[in-house]
This record gives C-alpha cells, structure tokens and sequence, in this order.
C-alpha cells in the first residue's frame, strides 16, 4: 500500500480545511489513522487534530518545544500467557515496551494499563506481569479486561489492582488538575451483546463529575473501545452513549481504550478517542475476512505492529497529544 | 491344467472381492450414522460449529475450542458455564430434558449457539 496516497508526512499532509468546524477534516483524519500505527504524531491543539510523521521535522518541533505540564504513557493488551504462533514470547515484547518507555525523553508520571493484563486470568500471569512492569520504576493504573476476569467475575483483579476501587472495579483520581476515570466494560456481558459499564457504574460516573468544572480535562480509560467500531465483533460498548452524555458539558474529554489490538482514532465533539496498540499481538481490521483472532505477521515485522502510547497534556492549552510508537 | 488353475484363483479373488465388500458395508454405514448424529461443537475462529446442534434426550454435548483465544460457554439462562476454555480444552454437559437452550460465549458475548434436545 503505498502510504503517501493515505498521508503524506510533510506539512502539505496537515489537515488544513475544517468544513464540518470541528477542527477535522475527513480526508486528513483517515491519513493521521492509516499512519498512527507505524509511528505518527497526533496531537490535537485547541480542538484541531494535526498528524506529523514521527521524526519529521514537524514532529520532533511539536515535541520537543512541548512545555508539558506532564506526560503519561498507555499500554494496553499484554496477554501475559498467550503463546501462540502470532507471538510466541510475550515476555520479550513486553520488556520491549518496558524499554521503550524508559527511553522516553520526557519521562511520563504514570503508566495506565488498559487491560488483557493476562491471558487466562492466572495468578503467575499477572505475576509475570508486575515484575516486568517493575523496571519502570513508574505508578501504574490498571482497568480489567474480559482476559483478567475469566473465572471468577474479577475478584482476583480487584484483589491485586483494585483495592481502592467501588463496585467492580471502577475508579477516579486526580493527577495535576485532570481527572482520570478507569471503567469496567468487560463484566456481565448479555448473550448477543457488547461491552457493557451497566446502570450500578452509570450511576457513579453521573455522580463522580457532577462536582467538576466544566474547564477540568477528563481522561476516560477502559478496555473494551467506548465507541462503536465494528459491533460484528464486539467491538464496542453497549451503554456507552450514555456514559458519555455525563461528559458532553467538559471541554476536554479524552477516551484510552485497548481491546482491539490496533490504532484508532476519532473526535466526536469535544471527545477525542484513541485505541492503543497491543504489546503482545496484532488484530486484522475490522470487518477483515479471516476474522478478529490474533494475526500471524512475519517475525520480524512483529515489533512494528505492538507498542505503546505516550500522551502529553500542556497545561492552560486543554491539548493532549498522542503519540504511538512502535516496538520495532 | 495350467489354465483351469488360474481361473480357479481368479474366482477365489472375485469371491474374496465380494466377500470384503459385503463385509465392510455395515461398517461404512455405521459411521455414516455417527456423522449424521454428532455431539460436538466446535469453537472455531469465534462462532459455533454448528450454530444450532439437534441431539436426543440424554446425549452429552461437548465442545471443543480451536481458536487461539480462551472462550468461555455459558447457558443464557444460567444452567451450565464451563471454566475458560483455552486451545483445544473441551466442556461437556449432559442434557436429560427435551428443549431449546440457548448459550454464549460470556467473553465474546456476540458469539450465540443453541442446543435442541428432542
């Protein structure tokens, strides 16, 4: 596939027409998504969406004259325990993303973890996990996914992840003037269904920003995507449109999902949402034939499509900017 | 002499030809039966094979997980849920009432199956 035809990483590939005023243009928002997953710069300053290619000139300027008021890093999918041809050592890729953050320049804060922590939900997977994550030396913040809660409706997740959390697991806090929200979306799945949050967590999301300025950015992160992205799959939540009815008056809402093991992007309004990559193994597209199970890549191309995000806000600016890269 | 002999082979051959054939008949036709009544299911790239599986009274069901990912089966009424499934990990259950039952995949709950007992 030739990638200039999709998004060409010099300013001409900038989005530069808004017909629709919301700081998107259509054409230049597919190019930032078909780039995001080999390295590409999102950022979204003051409403509008910009891609640069990650190492461009443009892309090392929006970096490095950053004045971040603090950064934090997304991973998401590890799979601990998975061992299958698409990737036979999750262990080696997740010390690569442990690396990679380490050489981040601007070290993050905080790490969150948007879950498939594990494969089976067994105790020497979340294990395997904690000692890896460890070398970050980093405060991390784990939400479930439907990997870590196989067996026992997630009593096991919450024992080690979720101590300060209510109901099943969900949870808020502060962190230089944004608010976090991890949610559970991965429990009490109907026959037939999507993700789901479910009325019991609805209730408390209403109530835990109903004290918040609308000027206060808002981070959301869960599993499962908080938006529709192929429903054949799964890929979606069922109540999410009333979640985010909740967050329609914030200025600056931002939504980290995992789940699909790929980049995703999209901005609705004042919500900007973004799917991580995994760090143990890709997906196809949605809507792709031979369905949504792990997809084998040739081994050396496999660390091109794991990684992490890295996600800076600037404070005053109400911007938060994306970045994904890639393990390879 | 010579020739007497060979043809006396020849019938023997033809004979023992038949003999097999009428032999091994029963035999295809039984399995022919087995194929038409079968019991498992399949969990294969994250849909049931076959989505909708007519057995007796009495038989047990088990299914089978072929794909790269754990899954999980659960009744949608509650009267039956395996433990996580993981490649080529099997779950059985025994169906002693005449009925509809509708189940899932509670990890993939888009993934839909129904076992008629009749």
């Amino acid at each position: 596939m030739p990638k200039n035809d999709l998004f060409d990483p010099t300013p001409g590939g900038l989005i530069e027409h808004d017909h629709n005023r919301d700081g998107v243009n259509r054409r230049g928002f597919l190019k930032c998504m078909a780039w995001a997953g080999t390295g590409a710069l999102c950022v979204i300053e003051g409403g509008v969406l910009k891609s640069y290619a990650l190492g461009s000139q443009k892309g090392s300027h929006a970096k490095s004259h950053k004045t971040a008021s603090f950064s934090f890093v997304q991973i998401s999918d590890s799979h601990m325990g998975f061992n299958k041809p698409a990737n036979p050592d999750v262990i080696a890729t997740l010390k690569a993303a442990v690396d990679k953050i380490n050489a981040l320049p601007e070290q993050p804060d905080f790490i969150l973890h948007t879950g498939d922590i594990s494969h089976l939900s067994k105790p020497s997977e979340f294990d395997n996990v904690d000692q890896i994550l460890k070398a970050t030396n980093k405060e991390i913040f784990f939400v479930p996914g439907e990997h870590d809660v196989l067996n026992d409706d997630g009593a096991m997740f919450r024992e080690r992840y979720g101590r300060n959390s209510a109901g099943q697991g969900w949870y808020s806090f502060d962190k230089n003037g944004v608010h976090f929200i991890g949610l559970v979306n991965v429990m009490n799945l109907k026959a037939g269904g999507l993700g789901a949050l479910g009325q019991e967590q609805l209730a408390w999301l209403e109530d835990d920003v109903r004290h918040l300025k609308s000027s206060a950015p808002i981070v959301v992160f869960a599993h499962i995507p908080l938006w529709t992205v192929y429903p054949q799959w799964g890929w979606g939540t069922e109540d999410s449109a009333q979640a985010l009815s909740y967050l329609k008056r914030f200025g600056s809402v931002t939504v980290l999902n995992g789940h699909i093991h790929q980049t995703m992007q999209k901005v609705e309004g004042n919500i900007t949402f973004h799917t991580a990559l995994s760090t143990a193994f890709p997906q196809p597209a949605p809507g792709a034939p031979e369905g949504p199970g792990p997809m084998k890549v040739p081994a050396d191309q496999l660390r091109s499509v794991l990684g992490i995000a890295d996600v800076n806000y600037v404070r005053g600016r109400h911007a938060l900017a994306l970045i994904d890269s890639s393990l390879a | 002499m010579k020739r007497r002999f060979f043809i006396a082979i020849l019938a023997t051959a033809v004979q023992l030809i038949i003999a097999s054939i009428l032999i091994l008949q029963p035999v295809r036709a039984r399995s022919e039966e087995a194929k038409s009544s079968p019991t498992e299911v399949r969990v294969d790239n994250f849909t049931f094979a076959p989505q909708t599986l007519t057995v007796p009274v009495n038989s047990t069901v088990t299914w089978i997980n072929k794909d790269d990912v754990p899954h999980v089966i659960a009744s949608n009424e509650g009267l039956f849920k395996s433990k996580a499934l993981d490649t080529d990990d099997k779950y059985s259950y025994t169906f002693t009432t005449a009925g509809t039952y509708a189940y899932y995949c509670s990890v993939h709950p888009r993934m839909v199956g129904k076992i008629v007992v009749q």
